[in-house]
């Protein structure tokens, strides 16, 4: 069968990758000098017993190659310790962040490679042009935009129409209970905001390489015995350029994952969007060393899967790949 | 994924690695002398800024955001400070940071590329286990850990970019000297006794420089983001002025409540020119260095009867 090998090879990777993210955050955490970082059980104005049973729970007494043997243990079983801030368990806490990151970052994204594919194709039909041009400029500037500008450019021009900060406002539920529907729409309005900085961050590079991987298509001989036949240059276009033109997206995808992720962290703080990002730079503020450790490593584990996924799909779309 | 990428993309790139093709490039290419332009325009500023910054940027000149006037061209900050002043000396530290991180990531990646892709085998096999980590790993949250764990300084800031930021240049040089490695000149060079020293600093290495000063420019505009991204989440070292910390102050600082959009929108602009130049740049000598692209242009479809990419003369 086709690929089986290919599968198998790309999970094991992953599944590596995976196994070397989880060493190095353990190694950036428990292996420094000083107890601040490395010791999870100092959690401040804990009771003495619950800093027993962190102590024990994860060998902290014990040599330090045992504690990582202990370390992947609880890993796999889902444990991360207890958040210094709030004392309750770090896993439970970032998949509640988790769970508002995924919208957002979803509807940003999605938004971003529509966007980019439109433009490019339209900037590469009409190459030399001036909407050519346009197009191409002002995906140059988008790309070179720092997320952070951007979003507080929007912050600035966009602030008094829509909601700035949060998820959903706070005193909607003080006065009586809140249909479903009235809070989906106030979090649809929070999430207009985070989600078109992150699109607008994104969709620029989408454009130029959707606009540069369509020239390249064009001037294949495939599309010139399409126009021979006679097509239209609509139905050459739609049929024939930019089905395969489309590959190096899902390259591109792949690839800015880590990137997107990055540019989530920045929308997030600047928008108070209470997701996995804001998570970790509160943990950074307030020196919550297990929350920054579990966040980190939910961040760099997520990348690492939606790579494979990638790959996977990439492997789906493009039958040259024989593994 | 990012390796099959790449190194397809590379496979059939460059041959002749000639030194006068950025030159070359920069003379055809507007666009590569619009961003070598915008790139020494801002490395002069950075250097004279003591002499052009018309204010101090440690004591205040006029009133909490006070708007921009004749004295005071680009207003001042919630100190009173001129922006104008802030940005000028700001720039010195964030390209400093950006420049220093980059010619690190370049000296490694570089380094690492060459090693691997000439020495290959287990060495190949080790350091690119290396580099593929480096590649899916967040830049962003791996920097805010480790910037917090070793405490917010200028150095610990260009160290933790630059070992975020050589795995790209490692694996496109890689590919690069796995194809120049096979050619039959360097073959011969080894047969009459040529070290690997020699060949590699004789034969490889004016090879691949083209290709690792495109990578350079590029990363210098990967850097000098990281930067300011890092600074405006407040992981920089706060007694210092970067193009980072001036967007981090004007936010926490409410300069968007205040209405101050000058605190924020000269000093984000500065960051997207300097972006884009080294973008410009970057692009075109990789687009010189890609014959591929060039059979394009002067693709022998140019008598199709009516254009179907384009209007004119680009047209296919």
């Amino acid at each position: 069968m086709r690929g089986a090998d290919y599968v198998i090879r790309r999970a094991g990777f992953a599944l590596l990758t995976i196994f070397v993210a989880i060493t190095i955050n353990f190694f950036l955490f428990r292996v420094l000098p000083g107890t601040v970082v490395s010791d999870l059980a100092r959690v401040p104005h804990a009771t003495p017993q619950l800093r027993h049973a962190l102590t024990v729970e994860f060998g902290l007494a014990k040599p330090k190659w045992e504690q990582y043997l202990i370390y992947l243990r609880e890993l796999a079983k889902g444990n991360m310790g207890i958040s210094f801030a709030t004392q309750q368990p770090v896993s439970q806490l970032l998949l509640n962040d988790l769970k508002n990151t995924i919208p957002m970052v979803t509807i940003g994204t999605l938004g971003a490679i529509v966007v980019g594919i439109a433009t490019g194709i339209l900037s590469a039909w009409r190459r030399g042009s001036a909407s050519d041009h346009v197009s191409t400029n002002l995906a140059i500037a988008f790309y070179a935009f720092p997320t952070q500008f951007l979003g507080l450019m929007l912050l600035i021009l966009l602030g008094g129409l829509l909601p700035t900060s949060g998820m959903e406002n706070p005193y909607a539920g003080v006065f009586g209970p809140q249909s479903t529907m009235a809070r989906l729409q106030d979090i649809g309005l929070h999430l207009i905001l985070p989600a078109l900085t992150l699109l607008l961050t994104l969709y620029g590079e989408f454009t130029l390489i959707m606009r540069s991987s369509m020239l390249e298509t064009l001037g294949e001989d495939y599309v010139l015995t399409a126009r021979a036949k006679g097509l239209t240059d609509r139905r050459v276009i739609a049929r024939h350029a930019v089905r395969n033109a489309l590959l190096p997206i899902a390259t591109l995808v792949a690839l800015s994952i880590g990137w997107i992720v990055g540019g989530a962290i920045l929308v997030e703080y600047i928008f108070s969007w209470p997701g996995i990002g804001q998570a970790l730079w509160q943990a950074i503020n307030q020196r919550d060393y297990p929350m920054l450790q579990g966040g980190f490593l939910i961040l760099a584990v997520s990348v690492v899967l939606l790579n494979l996924l990638a790959d996977l799909a990439y492997f789906k779309l493009d039958p040259r790949i024989s593994g | 994924m990012s390796a099959i990428a790449t190194e397809a993309g590379l496979a059939g790139t460059v041959s002749r690695g000639r030194a006068g093709l950025i030159r070359q490039a920069i003379r055809e290419r507007k666009a590569a002398a619009l961003g070598l332009g915008i790139i020494a325009f801002f490395v002069i500023l950075a250097i004279a800024a003591p002499l052009i910054a018309p204010y101090s940027t440690t004591a205040r000149s006029c009133a909490v955001f006070a708007p921009p006037s004749a004295s005071h061209w680009l207003g001042c900050d919630d100190g009173g400070i001129d922006m104008l002043s802030e940005i000028i000396s700001g720039g010195r530290i964030s390209l400093i940071i950006g420049f220093a991180a980059t010619l690190i990531a370049m000296l490694i990646g570089g380094g690492v590329g060459i090693a691997s892709g000439y020495f290959g085998r287990w060495l190949d096999i080790a350091l690119m286990r290396i580099t593929d980590y480096l590649l899916v790993i967040p830049d962003l949250a791996f920097a805010m850990v480790i910037a917090d764990v070793w405490g917010p300084s200028l150095s610990h800031v260009i160290a933790v970019i630059a070992i975020l930021e050589w795995a790209t240049t490692a694996r496109i040089i890689r590919a690069q000297v796995m194809s120049v490695k096979e050619r039959v000149y360097i073959k011969r060079a080894r047969s009459i006794g040529a070290g690997h020293a020699r060949i590699i600093g004789r034969h490889i290495l004016p090879q691949v420089g083209p290709l690792l000063m495109a990578n350079t420019v590029l990363t210098v505009a990967v850097a000098i983001y990281l930067e300011t991204a890092l600074a405006f989440l407040g992981l920089e070292d706060p007694s210092t002025t970067t193009w980072g910390t001036i967007l981090e102050h004007a936010f926490n600082r409410a300069a968007v409540s205040a209405g101050a959009w000058w605190a924020i929108v000269p000093d984000g602009l500065v960051i997207t020119l300097l972006i884009m130049g080294c973008f410009l740049l970057g692009q075109a000598i990789e687009d010189a260095l890609n014959p591929r692209l060039r059979v394009a242009h002067l693709s022998s479809r140019r008598w199709a009867l009516r254009p179907l990419a384009g209007r004119g003369p680009d047209a296919i």
